[in-house]
């Protein structure tokens, strides 16, 4: 049977030697690291993954309180404060379409299978501000071999949940999103080992505003691609449709990934401001970086390819 | 000013408050009110993960309140008989100190006098050209709100206060523009503010219509 293979690049290549090492007190200061290398923390059970960054994390106030998630309302505040029907226990992941073992599988089935791992990813927002977030979950390509890509499979399309019951900003008025959020990458970026299917934050179980109980984390592309509260993903041959896509695809592309050359319409990319670095008066706003500084590990995904024609 | 009987004299006779200036000092403290406010939040650091851009959102949220509102004195008068013209000049000054303000933090506490930054947005983006527009069709209002102006300007003076109709229109554009998506709250703000700009049409059509009756009969 034909099969997708997967590129398995040597550790060094992925993470530079001077950065593992340097992981190791970042995870250690941010009191992740527990004796053995496996830190319990509020009932998930995770342990150090091989991506890390100097960056200090954002504050789990700031992380939790200031989101995007139109499904619980426009405002920001909004996520936090409407979410509190939501219900992401018990909760199934499908996973279907052009693979060889279509998987259907409880959450915490799944978070059993794989211990979470914690990665501290740099967030940039199309909205041009950014954070730093310790995430706990799990590379996305090693959930995909398990389900054994069909050759013909070429997209992963996503899907995450309609529940105008539980979710307010899904009883209409939200802008003109069409429900549900829908999202898709490239199989090869999927199985990028940046990708990754976050189930936690800060070591704790993943609360309903950031995309409970598991969402996609893509960190070198915009925000909006890590779509939350994911039902079910689906192999598939043709580019799949992304929300954001369909609602203004002048504005926002298939790809989305960050680069500060290539301007949103209506702001510049080339800056963000730092979510959470000084308060009133002494907020940071720093260059953005190409593919959000993860060049090194996903620029050679797209050599040869136009990027201000695939933004 | 004719005096007018019953409920609508007490209104003019009130309104004629507002030209104390005891009164007016107390009016215009109550229209700072909302910045000072925030800012004390700002500076405390209760204004959210994102104090800058909650500071500036909010500074041109009022800034379109006190447009609309100074805007919807002329027709108050006309179709309700409610006279608040001496409300007038304040509104539309608070209107266009928001407006002032907003541009403030955008440039000083936004983008942190980045001028680079702030001549690309301005010379590419045309939700910042709409909000640029809508500040500089204030800017000479503001500065010809004084009596000597009015006095000096004659009938110039209301020409040119007709220019607050492109900042209304620019300004609600730059509005809608502001989120990614259509945005119910800057809606009902835009459609209050075009339901104001068809009144005016409206009766400046009329106007027009009676001086050319007028000087045909």
């Amino acid at each position: 049977m034909a099969s997708y293979s997967f590129p398995q690049p040597l550790p060094g290549e992925i993470t530079p030697k001077e950065h593992y090492l340097r992981r190791r007190t970042i995870l250690s200061g941010a009191g992740l690291l527990a004796a053995g290398g496996v830190a319990k923390a509020a009932g998930l059970q995770t342990h150090a993954g091989p991506f890390g960054t100097s960056e200090t994390p954002t504050s789990r106030d700031d992380i939790t309180h200031y989101n995007n998630f139109y499904e619980f309302g426009l405002d920001k505040s909004d996520p936090a404060r409407l979410s509190g029907d939501f219900h992401s226990r018990p909760w199934t992941l499908r996973i279907e379409g052009a693979v060889a073992r279509p998987l259907t599988i409880d959450i915490d089935q799944l978070i059993a299978a794989h211990m979470p791992e914690n990665r501290v990813y740099r967030m940039r927002c199309v909205e041009a501000w950014s954070m730093v977030i310790p995430w706990d979950g799990i590379p996305l390509a090693d959930i995909l071999r398990q389900v054994e890509p069909l050759g013909s499979a070429k997209f992963v399309a996503f899907r995450s949940v309609f529940r105008p019951d539980e979710m307010p900003g899904q009883r209409g008025g939200a802008g003109g999103i069409s429900w549900p959020y829908v999202e898709g990458l490239r199989l090869d970026e999927a199985m990028n080992p940046l990708t990754l299917l976050a189930v936690g934050l800060y070591g704790d179980i993943l609360p309903s505003q950031n995309g409970a109980p598991l969402r996609l984390v893509v960190p070198w592309k915009y925000g909006f691609k890590g779509i939350k509260s994911v039902t079910t993903l689906s192999l598939v041959e043709t580019m799949p449709p992304t929300s954001w896509n369909q609602l203004a695809p002048d504005e926002y592309g298939f790809y989305a990934n960050v680069n500060p050359e290539v301007d949103h319409p209506r702001w510049s990319q080339a800056s963000e401001r730092v979510i959470g670095s000084g308060g009133f008066f002494g907020e940071k706003r720093q260059p953005t970086r190409m593919f959000n500084g993860y060049g090194e590990q996903v620029a050679h995904l797209y050599t040869g390819m136009d990027l201000r024609k695939y933004y | 000013m004719k005096r007018m009987s019953g409920r609508v004299s007490d209104l003019v006779v009130s309104s004629r408050w507002a030209r104390k200036p005891v009164v007016s000092l107390f009016l215009y403290t109550l229209g700072f009110t909302p910045a000072l406010w925030f800012f004390l939040l700002g500076v405390r650091n209760e204004l959210g993960p994102d104090p800058v851009r909650s500071f500036e959102h909010t500074l041109g949220l009022w800034a379109f309140r006190f447009l609309l509102a100074s805007l919807a004195i002329t027709p108050l008068r006309v179709m309700f008989g409610v006279n608040l013209i001496s409300y007038r000049r304040m509104l539309g000054l608070l209107a266009f100190a928001y407006a002032f303000m907003h541009v403030t933090t955008y440039i000083v506490l936004d983008l942190r006098f980045d001028f680079a930054i702030l001549y690309r947005d301005l010379t590419r983006r045309p939700f910042l050209i709409f909000g640029m527009i809508a500040f500089i069709c204030l800017l000479p209002l503001a500065i010809t709100s004084n009596r000597m102006s009015i006095r000096k300007l004659g009938r110039n003076w209301r020409r040119l206060h007709r220019l607050v109709y492109p900042a209304l229109i620019a300004a609600s554009v730059h509005f809608l523009m502001a989120f990614k998506t259509w945005h119910t709250d800057a809606l009902l703000y835009v459609m209050c503010g075009s339901a104001l700009l068809a009144v005016w049409v409206v009766f400046y059509g009329m106007k027009l219509q009676k001086l050319r009756l007028g000087s045909s009969g």
